[in-house]
């Protein structure tokens, strides 16, 4: 069973063509890889999933639906979300106010409610839709903070961080939405050897606790074959080649593009 | 020299001030969005405010409330029209509105035109300023504690993360903007039931800047910091009178040095809260606890 199956997608800006139909499926509950050189068009595929981009021809289907002409948010709610090449995080708020911000799960108590009951004593509102949510959203956060093992560092402002747990911390925030497939672009970027090998098993540590899929844009070759299930190599924005890791090392395609190829060389 | 009638005159501008900056607040401090054109907003609230006392006999409060209205009504449709529009042209957008409010009363002869509509009810009083200032203060906060009001610190902060995590922006930007126009309708509402008097020129460029001016001031993104900022620059004109002409120079000196000082604001996006005040009573109260107890 596919969660998302991506279809003939295609994505023009003006007269260059940055994804060429491209076909390719994520199954439920794998780890797939989206590889190739700069300017593959990796990067692009995720805007389009997402909705950050519009796109120009081809389908996405994410579990059974048609999501290609959707808006970001909506997609977001639907279940798919991601994090950043560059970390985009709320970068003057906490680590806290980072997640629970995110924290939208199930929380349908409306302005009005808030205006009413935000500053109401307890024992008047315990009853109300707005302290019950409001409650819930802050243990989720809690909650959340404490399996990424950022709860030491709740009250950091989320700038002040080391790189490595702004990273993590975007991952907190994605995975707060309760997402169905997550979307992680370059999570190992700039991270040495220890930071990655921690990376690594974080992703495959939550894509079990959460239930996920999870679709990963990575240079680090290392992370890359040793957690995907399946690899998509993309090359000047088409499909070059598509299976398991040990296919995709041995492909004699995939090597031409990524040690440059004349002939025999 | 202090009369009271002077001092209650200052009090009651500064409150009713207070209301557009509260609204201007939640925009451009916790949604992001700058505007110089909310004496606009203004103008509309006055307008409809009055137009209900005078000439079909509402009572004072719902005509308020009215006006009110009346400003989010506006926003509203400004909004749907500008606020797909990126960063800074919503801004532009917003100073091309107010100058158009201010120029069609200016030529509207059924409200007095340009010369203003004299023999406005004096309804205002200092009580009912107060009452309304605390009303509008403690339901901003409780917008702004919601996760309504984290859904639009998170636009101001990184609108495409936002929009990646299931947060609807345009309608949070749309929220704010009438919310905020919806304070500056009563503002104005009020500034005419107090002056007793209206006139187009009363909400010009100028006024929309001062509001902007006073927001910056107090700290983007503080409440507490609008409403002391909104005393300080509503009063520091009133104090400086004995510098006769050279007072708005003196005004504007002391705004650019404290600007430079701290750069963020009076208050720098912090709040004080009734936690703070009480948890620095009880760090006190354990001092003095742990100092008995050597």
């Amino acid at each position: 069973m596919n969660i998302l199956e991506v279809n003939g997608l295609t994505k023009q800006f003006g007269g260059l063509t940055a994804v060429n139909d491209v076909t390719f499926d994520v199954e439920r509950g794998s780890i797939t890889g989206l590889i190739g050189p700069n300017g593959a068009g990796k990067t692009t595929i995720f805007n389009l999933v997402t909705g950050v981009y519009k796109v120009s021809g081809g389908k996405i289907v994410f579990n059974g639906k048609e999501i290609q002409n959707e808006e970001a948010y909506k997609i977001a709610n639907m279940g798919i979300t991601r994090t950043f090449q560059n970390i985009r995080l709320f970068k003057k708020l906490t680590v806290y106010e980072n997640i629970l911000t995110a924290c939208q799960y199930n929380a349908n108590y409306s302005l009005f409610e808030a205006m009413i009951f935000g500053l109401v004593p307890k024992r008047f509102k315990r009853n109300s839709r707005f302290y019950r949510e409001e409650k819930q959203l802050k243990e989720q956060a809690e909650e959340l903070m404490e399996i990424l093992g950022l709860e030491d560092r709740k009250n950091f402002i989320a700038n002040n961080l080391p790189y490595g747990l702004q990273r993590r911390l975007e991952i907190a925030r994605a995975l707060a939405l309760r997402p169905k497939l997550l979307l992680l672009d370059e999570p190992a970027a700039g991270m040495n050897p220890d930071e990655t090998e921690k990376l690594t098993e974080l992703i495959a540590f939550v894509r079990d606790k959460f239930d996920l899929s999870v679709l990963l844009i990575e240079h680090h070759m290392d992370l890359v074959m040793e957690i995907c299930d399946k690899i998509v190599v993309l090359n000047f924005g088409c499909k070059l080649a598509e299976g398991t890791p040990k296919e995709i090392q041995q492909n004699p395609e995939v090597q031409k593009a990524y040690l440059g190829g004349g002939n025999n060389a | 020299m202090l009369s009271w009638y002077y001092l209650k005159g200052i009090i009651m501008l500064a409150g009713i001030y207070l209301l557009p900056v509260l609204g201007l607040s939640l925009l451009t401090g916790f949604t992001g969005l700058f505007s110089f054109g909310h004496a606009g907003f203004m103008a509309i609230g006055g307008y409809t405010t009055a137009f209900m006392m005078m000439k079909l006999k509402v009572p004072f409060i719902p005509a308020i409330l009215i006006g009110g209205l009346f400003a989010a009504l506006f926003s509203f449709i400004i909004g749907k029209l500008t606020l797909k529009l990126k960063g800074d042209y919503f801004c532009i957008a917003t100073l091309g509105f107010g100058e158009a409010i201010r120029l069609l009363l200016d030529n509207i002869q059924y409200f007095g035109g340009a010369r203003g509509w004299p023999g406005l009810p004096l309804k205002t009083t200092l009580t009912t300023v107060i009452i309304i200032d605390i009303i509008a203060v403690i339901l901003l906060r409780n917008i702004i504690r919601s996760r309504h009001g984290r859904n639009m610190i998170a636009v101001r902060e990184e609108e495409l993360a936002s929009s990646i995590i299931g947060i609807d922006t345009f309608k949070y930007k749309m929220i704010s903007l009438v919310i905020s126009a919806f304070y500056a309708g009563v503002g104005g509402g009020l500034l005419g039931t107090y002056l007793g008097f209206l006139q187009p020129k009363i909400f010009s460029l100028t006024r929309s800047t001062e509001l902007t001016i006073i927001v910056i001031f107090g700290g983007l993104g503080s409440l507490t910091g609008s409403v002391v900022g909104t005393i300080l620059l509503i009063a520091l004109p009133e104090i400086l009178r004995s510098f006769a002409n050279w007072r708005l120079v003196v005004y504007g000196v002391i705004v650019v040095f404290i600007m430079i000082a701290r750069p963020e604001g009076l208050m720098g996006g912090k709040e004080l809260s009734f936690d703070i005040i009480r948890n620095l009573f009880r760090k006190r109260v354990k001092e003095v606890k742990a100092e008995g107890g050597k």
